[in-house]
């Protein structure tokens, strides 16, 4: 049984959570012709806008209803029918998705009736453009949160309900926040492979994945169209990678009947088999050569990369699902989890966490709780802590912004596992310490194996 | 919130700013915030404001009073340098939960926040931000302040700008504000000394600020207090001794200066680090304004001669520049050129100004770019992104000089693009900077990958009619095909 340790603290130290509305509107980015509005000062959007471009390299649409003090006494319903209204002339959106941030939250604004006012009385004008609602207040949850309430309030705007004609090799794929476009891309390929037709919502690997395309687009360019999302009910199956798309599968299920299986990680090589198991049994075709070649090359990367693994502690800080997936990565190659810290108590997935506890709390746990921890694996902000604990820092997640790349990096299915393997491996490589005598005296003064991990249980 | 809008009134009718005197007494007591259209809005809040003027001073903890996103979404993300202490870089912020905001507990969690960070980390001071969540649940501030600065005997300063109130602008001001009302003056210096100087509004970025200090060191001057570039919190306090001020980043702190003259008499003028002509005038005008103070006389000599030393150096550098950067021209798109003198140096050195913004420039600044400009139909207000993008890859200009804004414009446009605004990489003040500026256009202008990423793809260059080789349909034409690949033509398809 997991603990999981409630933070305690009143004031957060160095945040490990981006907000519940940046992950609503990084779902909506996965979308052809998308913008994402922000329902909030504007200072919100600037500052989720500038983290998102620091990320990915790229212009990022995404809009504020600005709200001003006036607006906030009188309510913000004026200024979301003005926006809604300015985006669809300015930028022609196939789909506006709302955010919601604290700000309006707080006012309680019923912002389903004020969308469902617009559209009402702008029928005509709206014609082309669905807009859809996001409940993702500041103040609860983080990007998971805000990525699932995104795509669960697509299914729920836009999808057809009804039991429909199933088309048998059509797979509707419902991935979390924490796949990178590499990882939807290589999805993407290996259901092909064999011989199914994925749906993937949302599908960064269109829209983020850093292209020159040779016009000036306002929207996003690329990702799911709006006539997928229309006709997901015509899939045969739907697979959910990531506790927290539980809840949009449900949603799909409860609208449309298409029956879904969950995923909880598609990184390391048991996951990964079933996984491929699953796409063999729903297709009827036998597993391709190039996947078995695959599998083969991962089971030489864990031949290769378990010497450097074994007996390692690790500490981890991340969003439940991404600490899972990295979590059971690290103890399936031998390694100890030093320090599991994390954003919100709200998911089941910590449960199943391979650690003794999983504290809720903030890089400023992270760093009390690794110190003789052999790598920390967080975000890029999780840099000042390994400058100032001297031990490196595997940057994963969300924001990433001292890296180029990240998006390009695979972790997921036999060539992702293989990948982390070796850049974990070449991480510890590269920090390796030559043998000192001092280091090795027999008679110098040595922490005692209960020491070895500094656990925050006695804190509490 | 009422004393938040006579602060607003109070910043909004500044004497000393330019535009605002040109104004009849109605459209001064309008303000100068505009209106903002929502769906087509861009740019930061009044609390955002506030930050990025306070925040590089730094060993104050600086904490924010807000549900996450205020600071979970914005810390750690500008370039200023400190130093020393790195205190500032760490983000505290009492990300108020769902409970914190329905149970009233915004007030005590501060409190309790404010004692946790004095317990670890010992600051000279802890800032307080107040944002539109807790300025709307009504949370004082100023009170709880108070009361732990009483409590805890350290300085508790309340930064009341929450982004609702307007724009970034006006945040910058209402933290100027904050620093009169509860920091500056707090602290008696024991070394006043008559050479003593404030720096205000300079950010150290990239450490820029560092290419300056050593030229006012050399001439025997002090940096009382730069606000807020690598300031530590009693530099602040006690920048009221300083006996002249220089004004650098004149539309954010102007209140600052103004009122630190009208409280202390410490005469300030306006003036910038950018560029080789205005870095000379800015030295001359500090040691004119500290012998007007009571300095000795024989400064100015000192100033020309280090300045006539250190643009002969300068223009030398500059020159090497000459050959591979005449004629290349140059976009700005920075919101309003902030210094005159870069442009100058650009065009001495035979650069062409082939278009800039005018969104922030005043009637005089127009003249002036109508004279530099050889055609005035390339000032602009505010060009759309898509006009931008056109114009760019029409290859009408040969680089772009902005801010982070529009630095995806000019890269998907295939244009040469360098950031001049807070988040660039190299320090550009002073005379060293306005080479290093320069170096970095030619090193933008000429790097070989535009001669790569310019070209389209091979199969797109085919002109129509052509065999195309990939649908190659014979086997002969096939052995053709390669032949051109693998023989004599080699060259024309790269290395085999």
């Amino acid at each position: 049984m997991v603990r999981i340790l409630r933070n305690t603290k009143s004031a957060a130290v160095n945040p490990l959570k981006s907000s519940q509305p940046l992950g609503a509107a990084f779902a909506f980015l996965g979308v052809e012709g998308a913008m994402p509005l922000f329902h909030g000062s504007q200072g919100c959007t600037s500052f989720a806008l500038v983290l998102f471009v620091r990320h990915f390299k790229e212009a990022i649409p995404l809009q504020t209803t600005a709200m001003d003090e006036v607006a906030t006494i009188l309510g913000g319903a004026d200024h979301l029918e003005e926006a809604i209204l300015n985006l669809k002339t300015r930028t022609k959106p196939k789909l506006i998705g709302v955010c919601t941030t604290a700000l309006v939250e707080t006012r309680g604004e019923d912002c389903a009736s004020d969308i469902a006012n617009v559209k009402l009385k702008h029928a005509e004008e709206l014609a082309g453009t669905e807009v859809v609602l996001a409940n993702t207040p500041d103040f609860g949850g983080a990007i998971e949160e805000g990525w699932a309430k995104a795509v669960a309030a697509m299914i729920e705007g836009i999808t057809r309900s009804g039991a429909r004609t199933r088309q048998p090799k059509k797979i509707a794929i419902l991935p979390g926040c924490n796949l990178t476009v590499a990882d939807v891309e290589h999805l993407r390929d290996m259901v092909e492979s064999f011989g199914l037709k994925p749906v993937i919502l949302p599908d960064v690997s269109g829209s983020l994945d850093g292209t020159v395309p040779d016009r000036w687009v306002t929207t996003t360019y690329g990702g799911t169209s709006v006539e997928e999302i229309r006709e997901l009910g015509m899939a045969a199956q739907c697979i959910v990678i990531g506790e927290h798309m539980r809840h949009p599968a449900k949603t799909l299920h409860g609208l449309t009947g298409v029956p879904y299986a969950v995923f909880q990680s598609l990184t390391g090589l048991k996951a990964v088999d079933r996984f491929v198991s699953l796409l063999s049994a729903v297709s009827g075709a036998a597993v391709p050569a190039r996947v078995r070649r695959h599998r083969a090359q991962l089971e030489d990367a864990l031949l290769d990369g378990h010497f450097h693994f074994g007996g390692k502690k690790i500490a981890i800080a991340a969003e439940p699902d991404q600490l899972y997936q990295l979590a059971t990565f690290f103890t399936g190659m031998g390694c100890d989890i030093a320090a599991a810290v994390t954003t919100t108590d709200m998911s089941k997935i910590l449960q199943k966490v391979p650690a003794e506890w999983v504290q809720i709390g903030d890089l400023g746990d992270l760093e009390a709780l690794a110190a003789g921890a052999d790598l920390l694996v967080t975000h890029s902000h999780g840099r000042q802590a390994s400058r100032r604990l001297g031990i490196p820092l595997m940057r994963v997640g969300f924001p990433i912004f001292d890296r180029l790349g990240s998006q390009h990096k695979l972790t997921i299915l036999y060539r992702g596992t293989r990948d982390l393997i070796f850049d974990v491996a070449n991480i510890f490589q590269a920090n390796q310490h030559a043998p000192t005598p001092e280091a090795l005296d027999p008679f110098r003064k040595r922490e005692m194996p209960d020491e070895l991990r500094s656990s925050p249980l006695t804190r509490h | 919130m009422t004393s938040l809008s006579a602060k607003i009134q109070d910043v909004f009718d500044e004497p000393a700013c330019e535009t605002n005197r040109g104004k009849n007494a109605k459209a001064r007591k309008q303000g100068c915030s505009k209106p903002l259209t929502p769906g087509a809005a861009a740019g930061g809040c009044a609390f955002d404001g506030a930050k990025i003027v306070l925040q590089p001073i730094t060993d104050v903890a600086h904490l924010v009073h807000a549900p996450l996103a205020c600071e979970g979404n914005s810390w750690d993300n500008r370039g200023a340098a400190s130093s020393g202490p790195t205190l500032w870089r760490t983000s505290f912020t009492t990300d108020l939960t769902e409970l914190d905001i329905v149970m009233g507990q915004g007030e005590r969690k501060l409190f309790r926040a404010i004692r946790e960070i004095k317990d670890t980390y010992t600051p000279p001071a802890v800032f307080v931000y107040s944002t539109c969540v807790t300025a709307l649940i009504g949370d004082d501030i100023e009170a709880v302040c108070k009361r732990a600065a009483e409590k805890f005997g350290l300085a508790v300063v309340p930064i009341n700008a929450p982004g609702l109130a307007g724009s970034k602008n006006l945040g910058n001001k209402l933290a100027a504000e904050a620093l009169l009302d509860h920091v500056i003056g707090t602290v008696e210096p024991d070394d006043a000394g008559p050479y003593d100087i404030n720096i205000l509004g300079e950010f150290n970025l990239s450490g820029e600020f560092w290419l300056v200090k050593p030229l006012l060191d050399r001439l025997g001057i002090r940096v009382r207090a730069c606000i807020p570039g690598d300031a530590r919190y009693i530099d602040v306090a006690s920048a009221h001794r300083a006996r002249a001020a220089m004004l650098v980043c004149s539309s954010a702190l102007i209140n600052l200066a103004r009122k630190m003259e009208g409280r202390w008499d410490i005469p300030f003028f306006e003036g910038s680090f950018y560029g080789i002509t205005d870095t000379s005038e800015a030295l001359r005008n500090i040691a004119e304004l500290l012998v007007r103070k009571g300095a000795d006389a024989e400064i100015l000599d000192r100033t020309e001669t280090l300045i006539a030393e250190q643009e002969a150096i300068a223009w030398k550098k500059l020159e090497a520049y000459r050959r591979r950067l005449q004629g290349k021209r140059v976009l700005l798109n920075t919101g309003g050129v902030k210094s005159w003198s870069v442009v100058h140096a650009l065009m001495e050195i035979g650069m062409e100004i082939v278009g800039t913004s005018v969104k922030k420039s005043t009637v005089e600044d127009k003249e002036r770019i109508k004279r530099i400009l050889k055609d005035e139909n390339h000032m602009f207000e505010q060009m759309a992104a898509r006009d931008l993008y056109a114009m760019l890859s029409k290859h009408k200009a040969d680089i772009m000089l902005s801010g982070g804004r529009t630095q995806f414009i000019a890269l998907k446009a295939k244009t040469p693009w360098l950031d001049i605004n807070q988040e660039r990489q190299h320090p550009y003040a002073g005379y060293d900077g306005m080479v290093e500026l320069v170096r970095q256009i030619d090193l933008a202008i000429h790097n070989p990958i535009w001669g790569q990423v310019r070209e389209p793809a091979p199969w797109d260059r085919q002109p129509a009619g052509q065999d195309d080789l990939a649908s190659t349909k014979n086997g002969t034409a096939t052995v053709n095909a390669f032949n051109e690949f693998a023989g004599a033509t080699a060259h024309r398809f790269g290395d085999r």
